[in-house]
């Protein structure tokens, strides 16, 4: 526990999304532009991660909300009623999650019209790609947070992990995976938006299903074999979809590994 | 609360006056428009010291009479220019804006996580003499309400003396009020936080160590924040000297009083601010009848400024002032109430009266000015919520998400509405909701989640 232990789960679950943030999102403020109510003007990524974030939180509250109820209406004893009430409240979230995902693109759009109105040559100053890029990073860094900060909380004191008999790798096994659910949903930001622009309801219900199969599988745990390796593969299957979609090509990978120069690439949507 | 300066009539100067947040039409005064909200102290303060910006105004008069006809004309073609740049910089100014409050934010809960001192119920204001420690419900909950009556008429009246002050000009008797309050807080609070610093992590220090660093974080302080010192040096202090007090709210603040006065205070600062008889706008108005800027003191800076003389031509650019102003600390007291003035003021560097030269044009920055008393406030509310029993540091972050989120709220909406506004309502509002409901229901859920290793 302790010092060794915090540090180590924060930089697992965090350090990816960080360093994207940090290279990707940080370097230009003005790339990320959100609208609200159709007024336009430049926020800072501080501000967009907030609203991102604020939505994110808002479906929460709504889903504990419904949980919460639920929960007070029914007997607390009963322990298959209160298991079931529990699922049922992680699908419901999951569901709503998704349709504040859709409301943000909403609401983006609108940005993105109000920014094109406004300036000089017609074209906005960032696309909806990147849009949905850092509406997705900002989603998963907020549900990676409220998932991982009361652990890493608890991980800076004293204590035995797994001492009643629980797995011994709870921590380890929470910070992959936070990780890998904040690149989820940093590839479900993409491949939602683009179904959204292109019409494609196909790539939005897979957006779902995967969502609700990442959050069904954790269900398995402490069989982490059960959970983790599923969620690991839908990102790779996700990640090279979300490549696909941005522009990203084979040929794209191998000038990118081979450090060549591209004149006549195809430049992913940024 | 948050001002605008309506400074960009010229726009045929070469010298585009833009502020970030403000369209091309605004009305010709070219006075702050300030809510300022603080009771306390302060703004005689700022008009001692801001002759400078006081000097521009008769220019930039002048200088509307003779572009009237002229403006109309440019104003279109310039008007995509200026909101292309208003884009650019109300970028910058957010997060001009976010990362002093992050700061302040941070260093409050850090301390009150790991310093037991600010946590422990050791007696209370003489503002709030109700106790809490009632059995019923109904009497704790009229003791808070009584508690909030009493601290909001302390701050009222402490606004209404200072608007008499500053009306009658006792410009000395303010000054010297925030002098000694700035004196105590950089002095005595900052010891007793040491003392409980070395406490809390075991650390013994012997007194002539601590008589050196005290003396020498309060002498330096001093002077940055009354005279003159690097930019970022006086941003420092007054980023502590905020959480310093927030602290102090929160250890003396009993639970169900401290939510009731912050919700008081967000509407009394909507009412101050907004009517036409509060005392904010009065003050506003006397600042605006005097062209004087209003409260540089208590003000959180972010950019340097030009501070160019503009009626005296000789004296013109006084070349690049690293601290825009003699910020006066106005915390006052600990016995006085320190609502100091919240608002955010959106400066832009005063233009010279002569064309100025381009490379003069080009270092002409803009900075975003937030009131200390809005620090405070959104300090004391995730102090508040990160001091909550249970220790869940879901509630801390959420109510953090929502202040930052009603921030950007208020900027905008200040954007459209291009007037004094009030910076505590709409992030007080939603950092209530979101703490209660986080506490009461996302919590509940996100720890069954986490007991069964479940993730949504």
């Amino acid at each position: 526990m302790t010092l060794a232990v915090f540090f180590g789960c924060t930089f697992i679950a965090f350090g990816p999304a960080f360093s994207l943030f940090l290279f990707t999102i940080a370097r230009d403020p003005l790339r990320i532009i959100i609208l609200i109510a159709g007024s336009v003007w430049g926020w800072g990524p501080w501000a967009t991660s907030g609203h991102r974030a604020f939505f994110w939180l808002v479906s929460l509250l709504l889903s504990s909300l419904i949980w919460f109820i639920a929960v007070k209406a029914s007997d607390p004893h009963d322990e298959p009623l209160q298991k079931g009430l529990l699922i049922f409240g992680v699908m419901f979230s999951v569901l709503l999650q998704e349709a504040f995902r859709f409301l943000y693109y909403k609401l983006l759009r609108k940005a993105i019209e109000g920014l094109v109105a406004l300036s000089e040559d017609g074209c906005s100053p960032i696309s909806i790609q990147q849009m949905a890029y850092v509406a997705g990073v900002g989603f998963g860094l907020m549900s990676g947070a409220f998932s991982m900060i009361n652990l890493l909380a608890d991980a800076l004191g004293p204590g035995t992990v797994g001492i009643h008999g629980d797995s011994q790798l709870y921590f380890l096994t929470s910070a992959f995976m936070t990780m890998v659910l904040i690149f989820l949903h940093t590839f479900w930001g993409i491949l939602f938006f683009h179904g959204c622009e292109n019409r494609r309801w196909w790539e939005i219900v897979a957006v779902v299903v995967m969502h609700l199969a990442v959050s069904g599988s954790t269900f398995c745990n402490p069989l982490y074999v059960g959970s983790l390796v599923p969620s690991y593969v839908l990102m790779a299957i996700a990640a090279v979809w979300a490549y696909m979609l941005s522009g990203g090509s084979v040929q794209n990978l191998r000038r990118f590994l081979l450090c060549a120069q591209s004149e006549a690439s195809p430049q992913p949507a940024s | 609360m948050i001002t605008f300066m309506n400074n960009s009539d010229s726009e045929d100067e070469p010298c585009n006056e833009r502020t970030s947040l403000m369209s091309a039409e605004s009305p010709p005064v070219p006075s702050y428009q300030d809510g300022l909200q603080a009771s306390e102290t302060r703004e005689a303060q700022t008009h001692r010291k801001r002759q400078t910006g006081s000097s521009r105004s008769p220019n930039n008069v002048a200088d509307e009479d003779a572009s009237d006809s002229d403006v109309r004309v440019r104003e279109s073609a310039l008007e995509n220019e200026e909101e292309e740049l208003t884009l650019k910089y109300g970028a910058k100014h957010v997060i001009m804006l976010f990362v002093p409050v992050t700061l302040c934010m941070i260093v409050v809960v850090a301390t009150i996580k790991s310093v037991r001192f600010y946590t422990e119920k050791n007696g209370q204001l003489i503002y709030t003499p109700f106790s809490e420690d009632t059995p019923s419900v109904g009497q704790r909950l009229l003791n808070s309400v009584l508690n909030t009556i009493i601290m909001i008429s302390v701050i009222v009246v402490m606004t209404v003396f200072l608007v008499v002050l500053y009306k009658y000009r006792c410009y000395k008797f303010i000054h010297g009020w925030l002098i000694l309050s700035s004196f105590m807080l950089l002095f005595l609070f900052t010891y007793i936080y040491l003392g409980e610093v070395l406490k809390t992590y075991n650390v013994a220090m012997d007194y002539p160590t601590v008589i050196l660093i005290i003396w020498n974080f309060g002498a330096v302080g001093m002077i940055c924040i009354h005279w003159k010192g690097p930019l970022q040096l006086q941003q420092a202090y007054l980023i502590m000297i905020s959480a310093l007090m927030a602290l102090v709210f929160i250890k003396y603040l009993p639970e169900w009083s401290a939510w009731v006065i912050l919700g008081a205070i967000s509407i009394y600062d909507l009412i101050a601010v907004l009517c036409p008889k509060g005392p904010l706008r009065m003050l506003v108005e006397t600042a605006q009848e005097r062209n004087e800027p209003i409260f540089p003191a208590l003000i959180y800076s972010s950019a340097m400024i030009w501070t160019v003389g503009m009626a005296k031509p000789d004296t013109a650019a006084k070349g690049q002032s690293q601290q825009t102003w003699d910020a006066e600390d106005e915390r006052e007291n600990h016995s006085s109430t320190s609502h100091s003035d919240s608002q955010i003021l959106d400066t832009r560097s005063p233009a010279p009266s002569h064309p100025i030269t381009l490379e003069e044009m080009e270092e002409e920055e803009r900075g975003v000015k937030l009131g200390l008393g809005d620090f405070i406030f959104y300090s004391v509310l995730v102090g508040k919520a990160a001091a909550t029993p249970s220790g869940d540091w879901n509630t801390t972050l959420a109510c953090f998400v929502a202040i930052l989120i009603g921030l950007c709220l208020t900027l905008l909406l200040l954007a459209v509405f291009k007037k004094a506004l009030p910076a505590l309502p709409i992030s007080i509002t939603f950092g209530l909701i979101f703490y209660f409901s986080t506490d009461n229901l996302v919590r509940p859920f996100m720890d069954t989640l986490a007991s069964h290793q479940l993730y949504i």
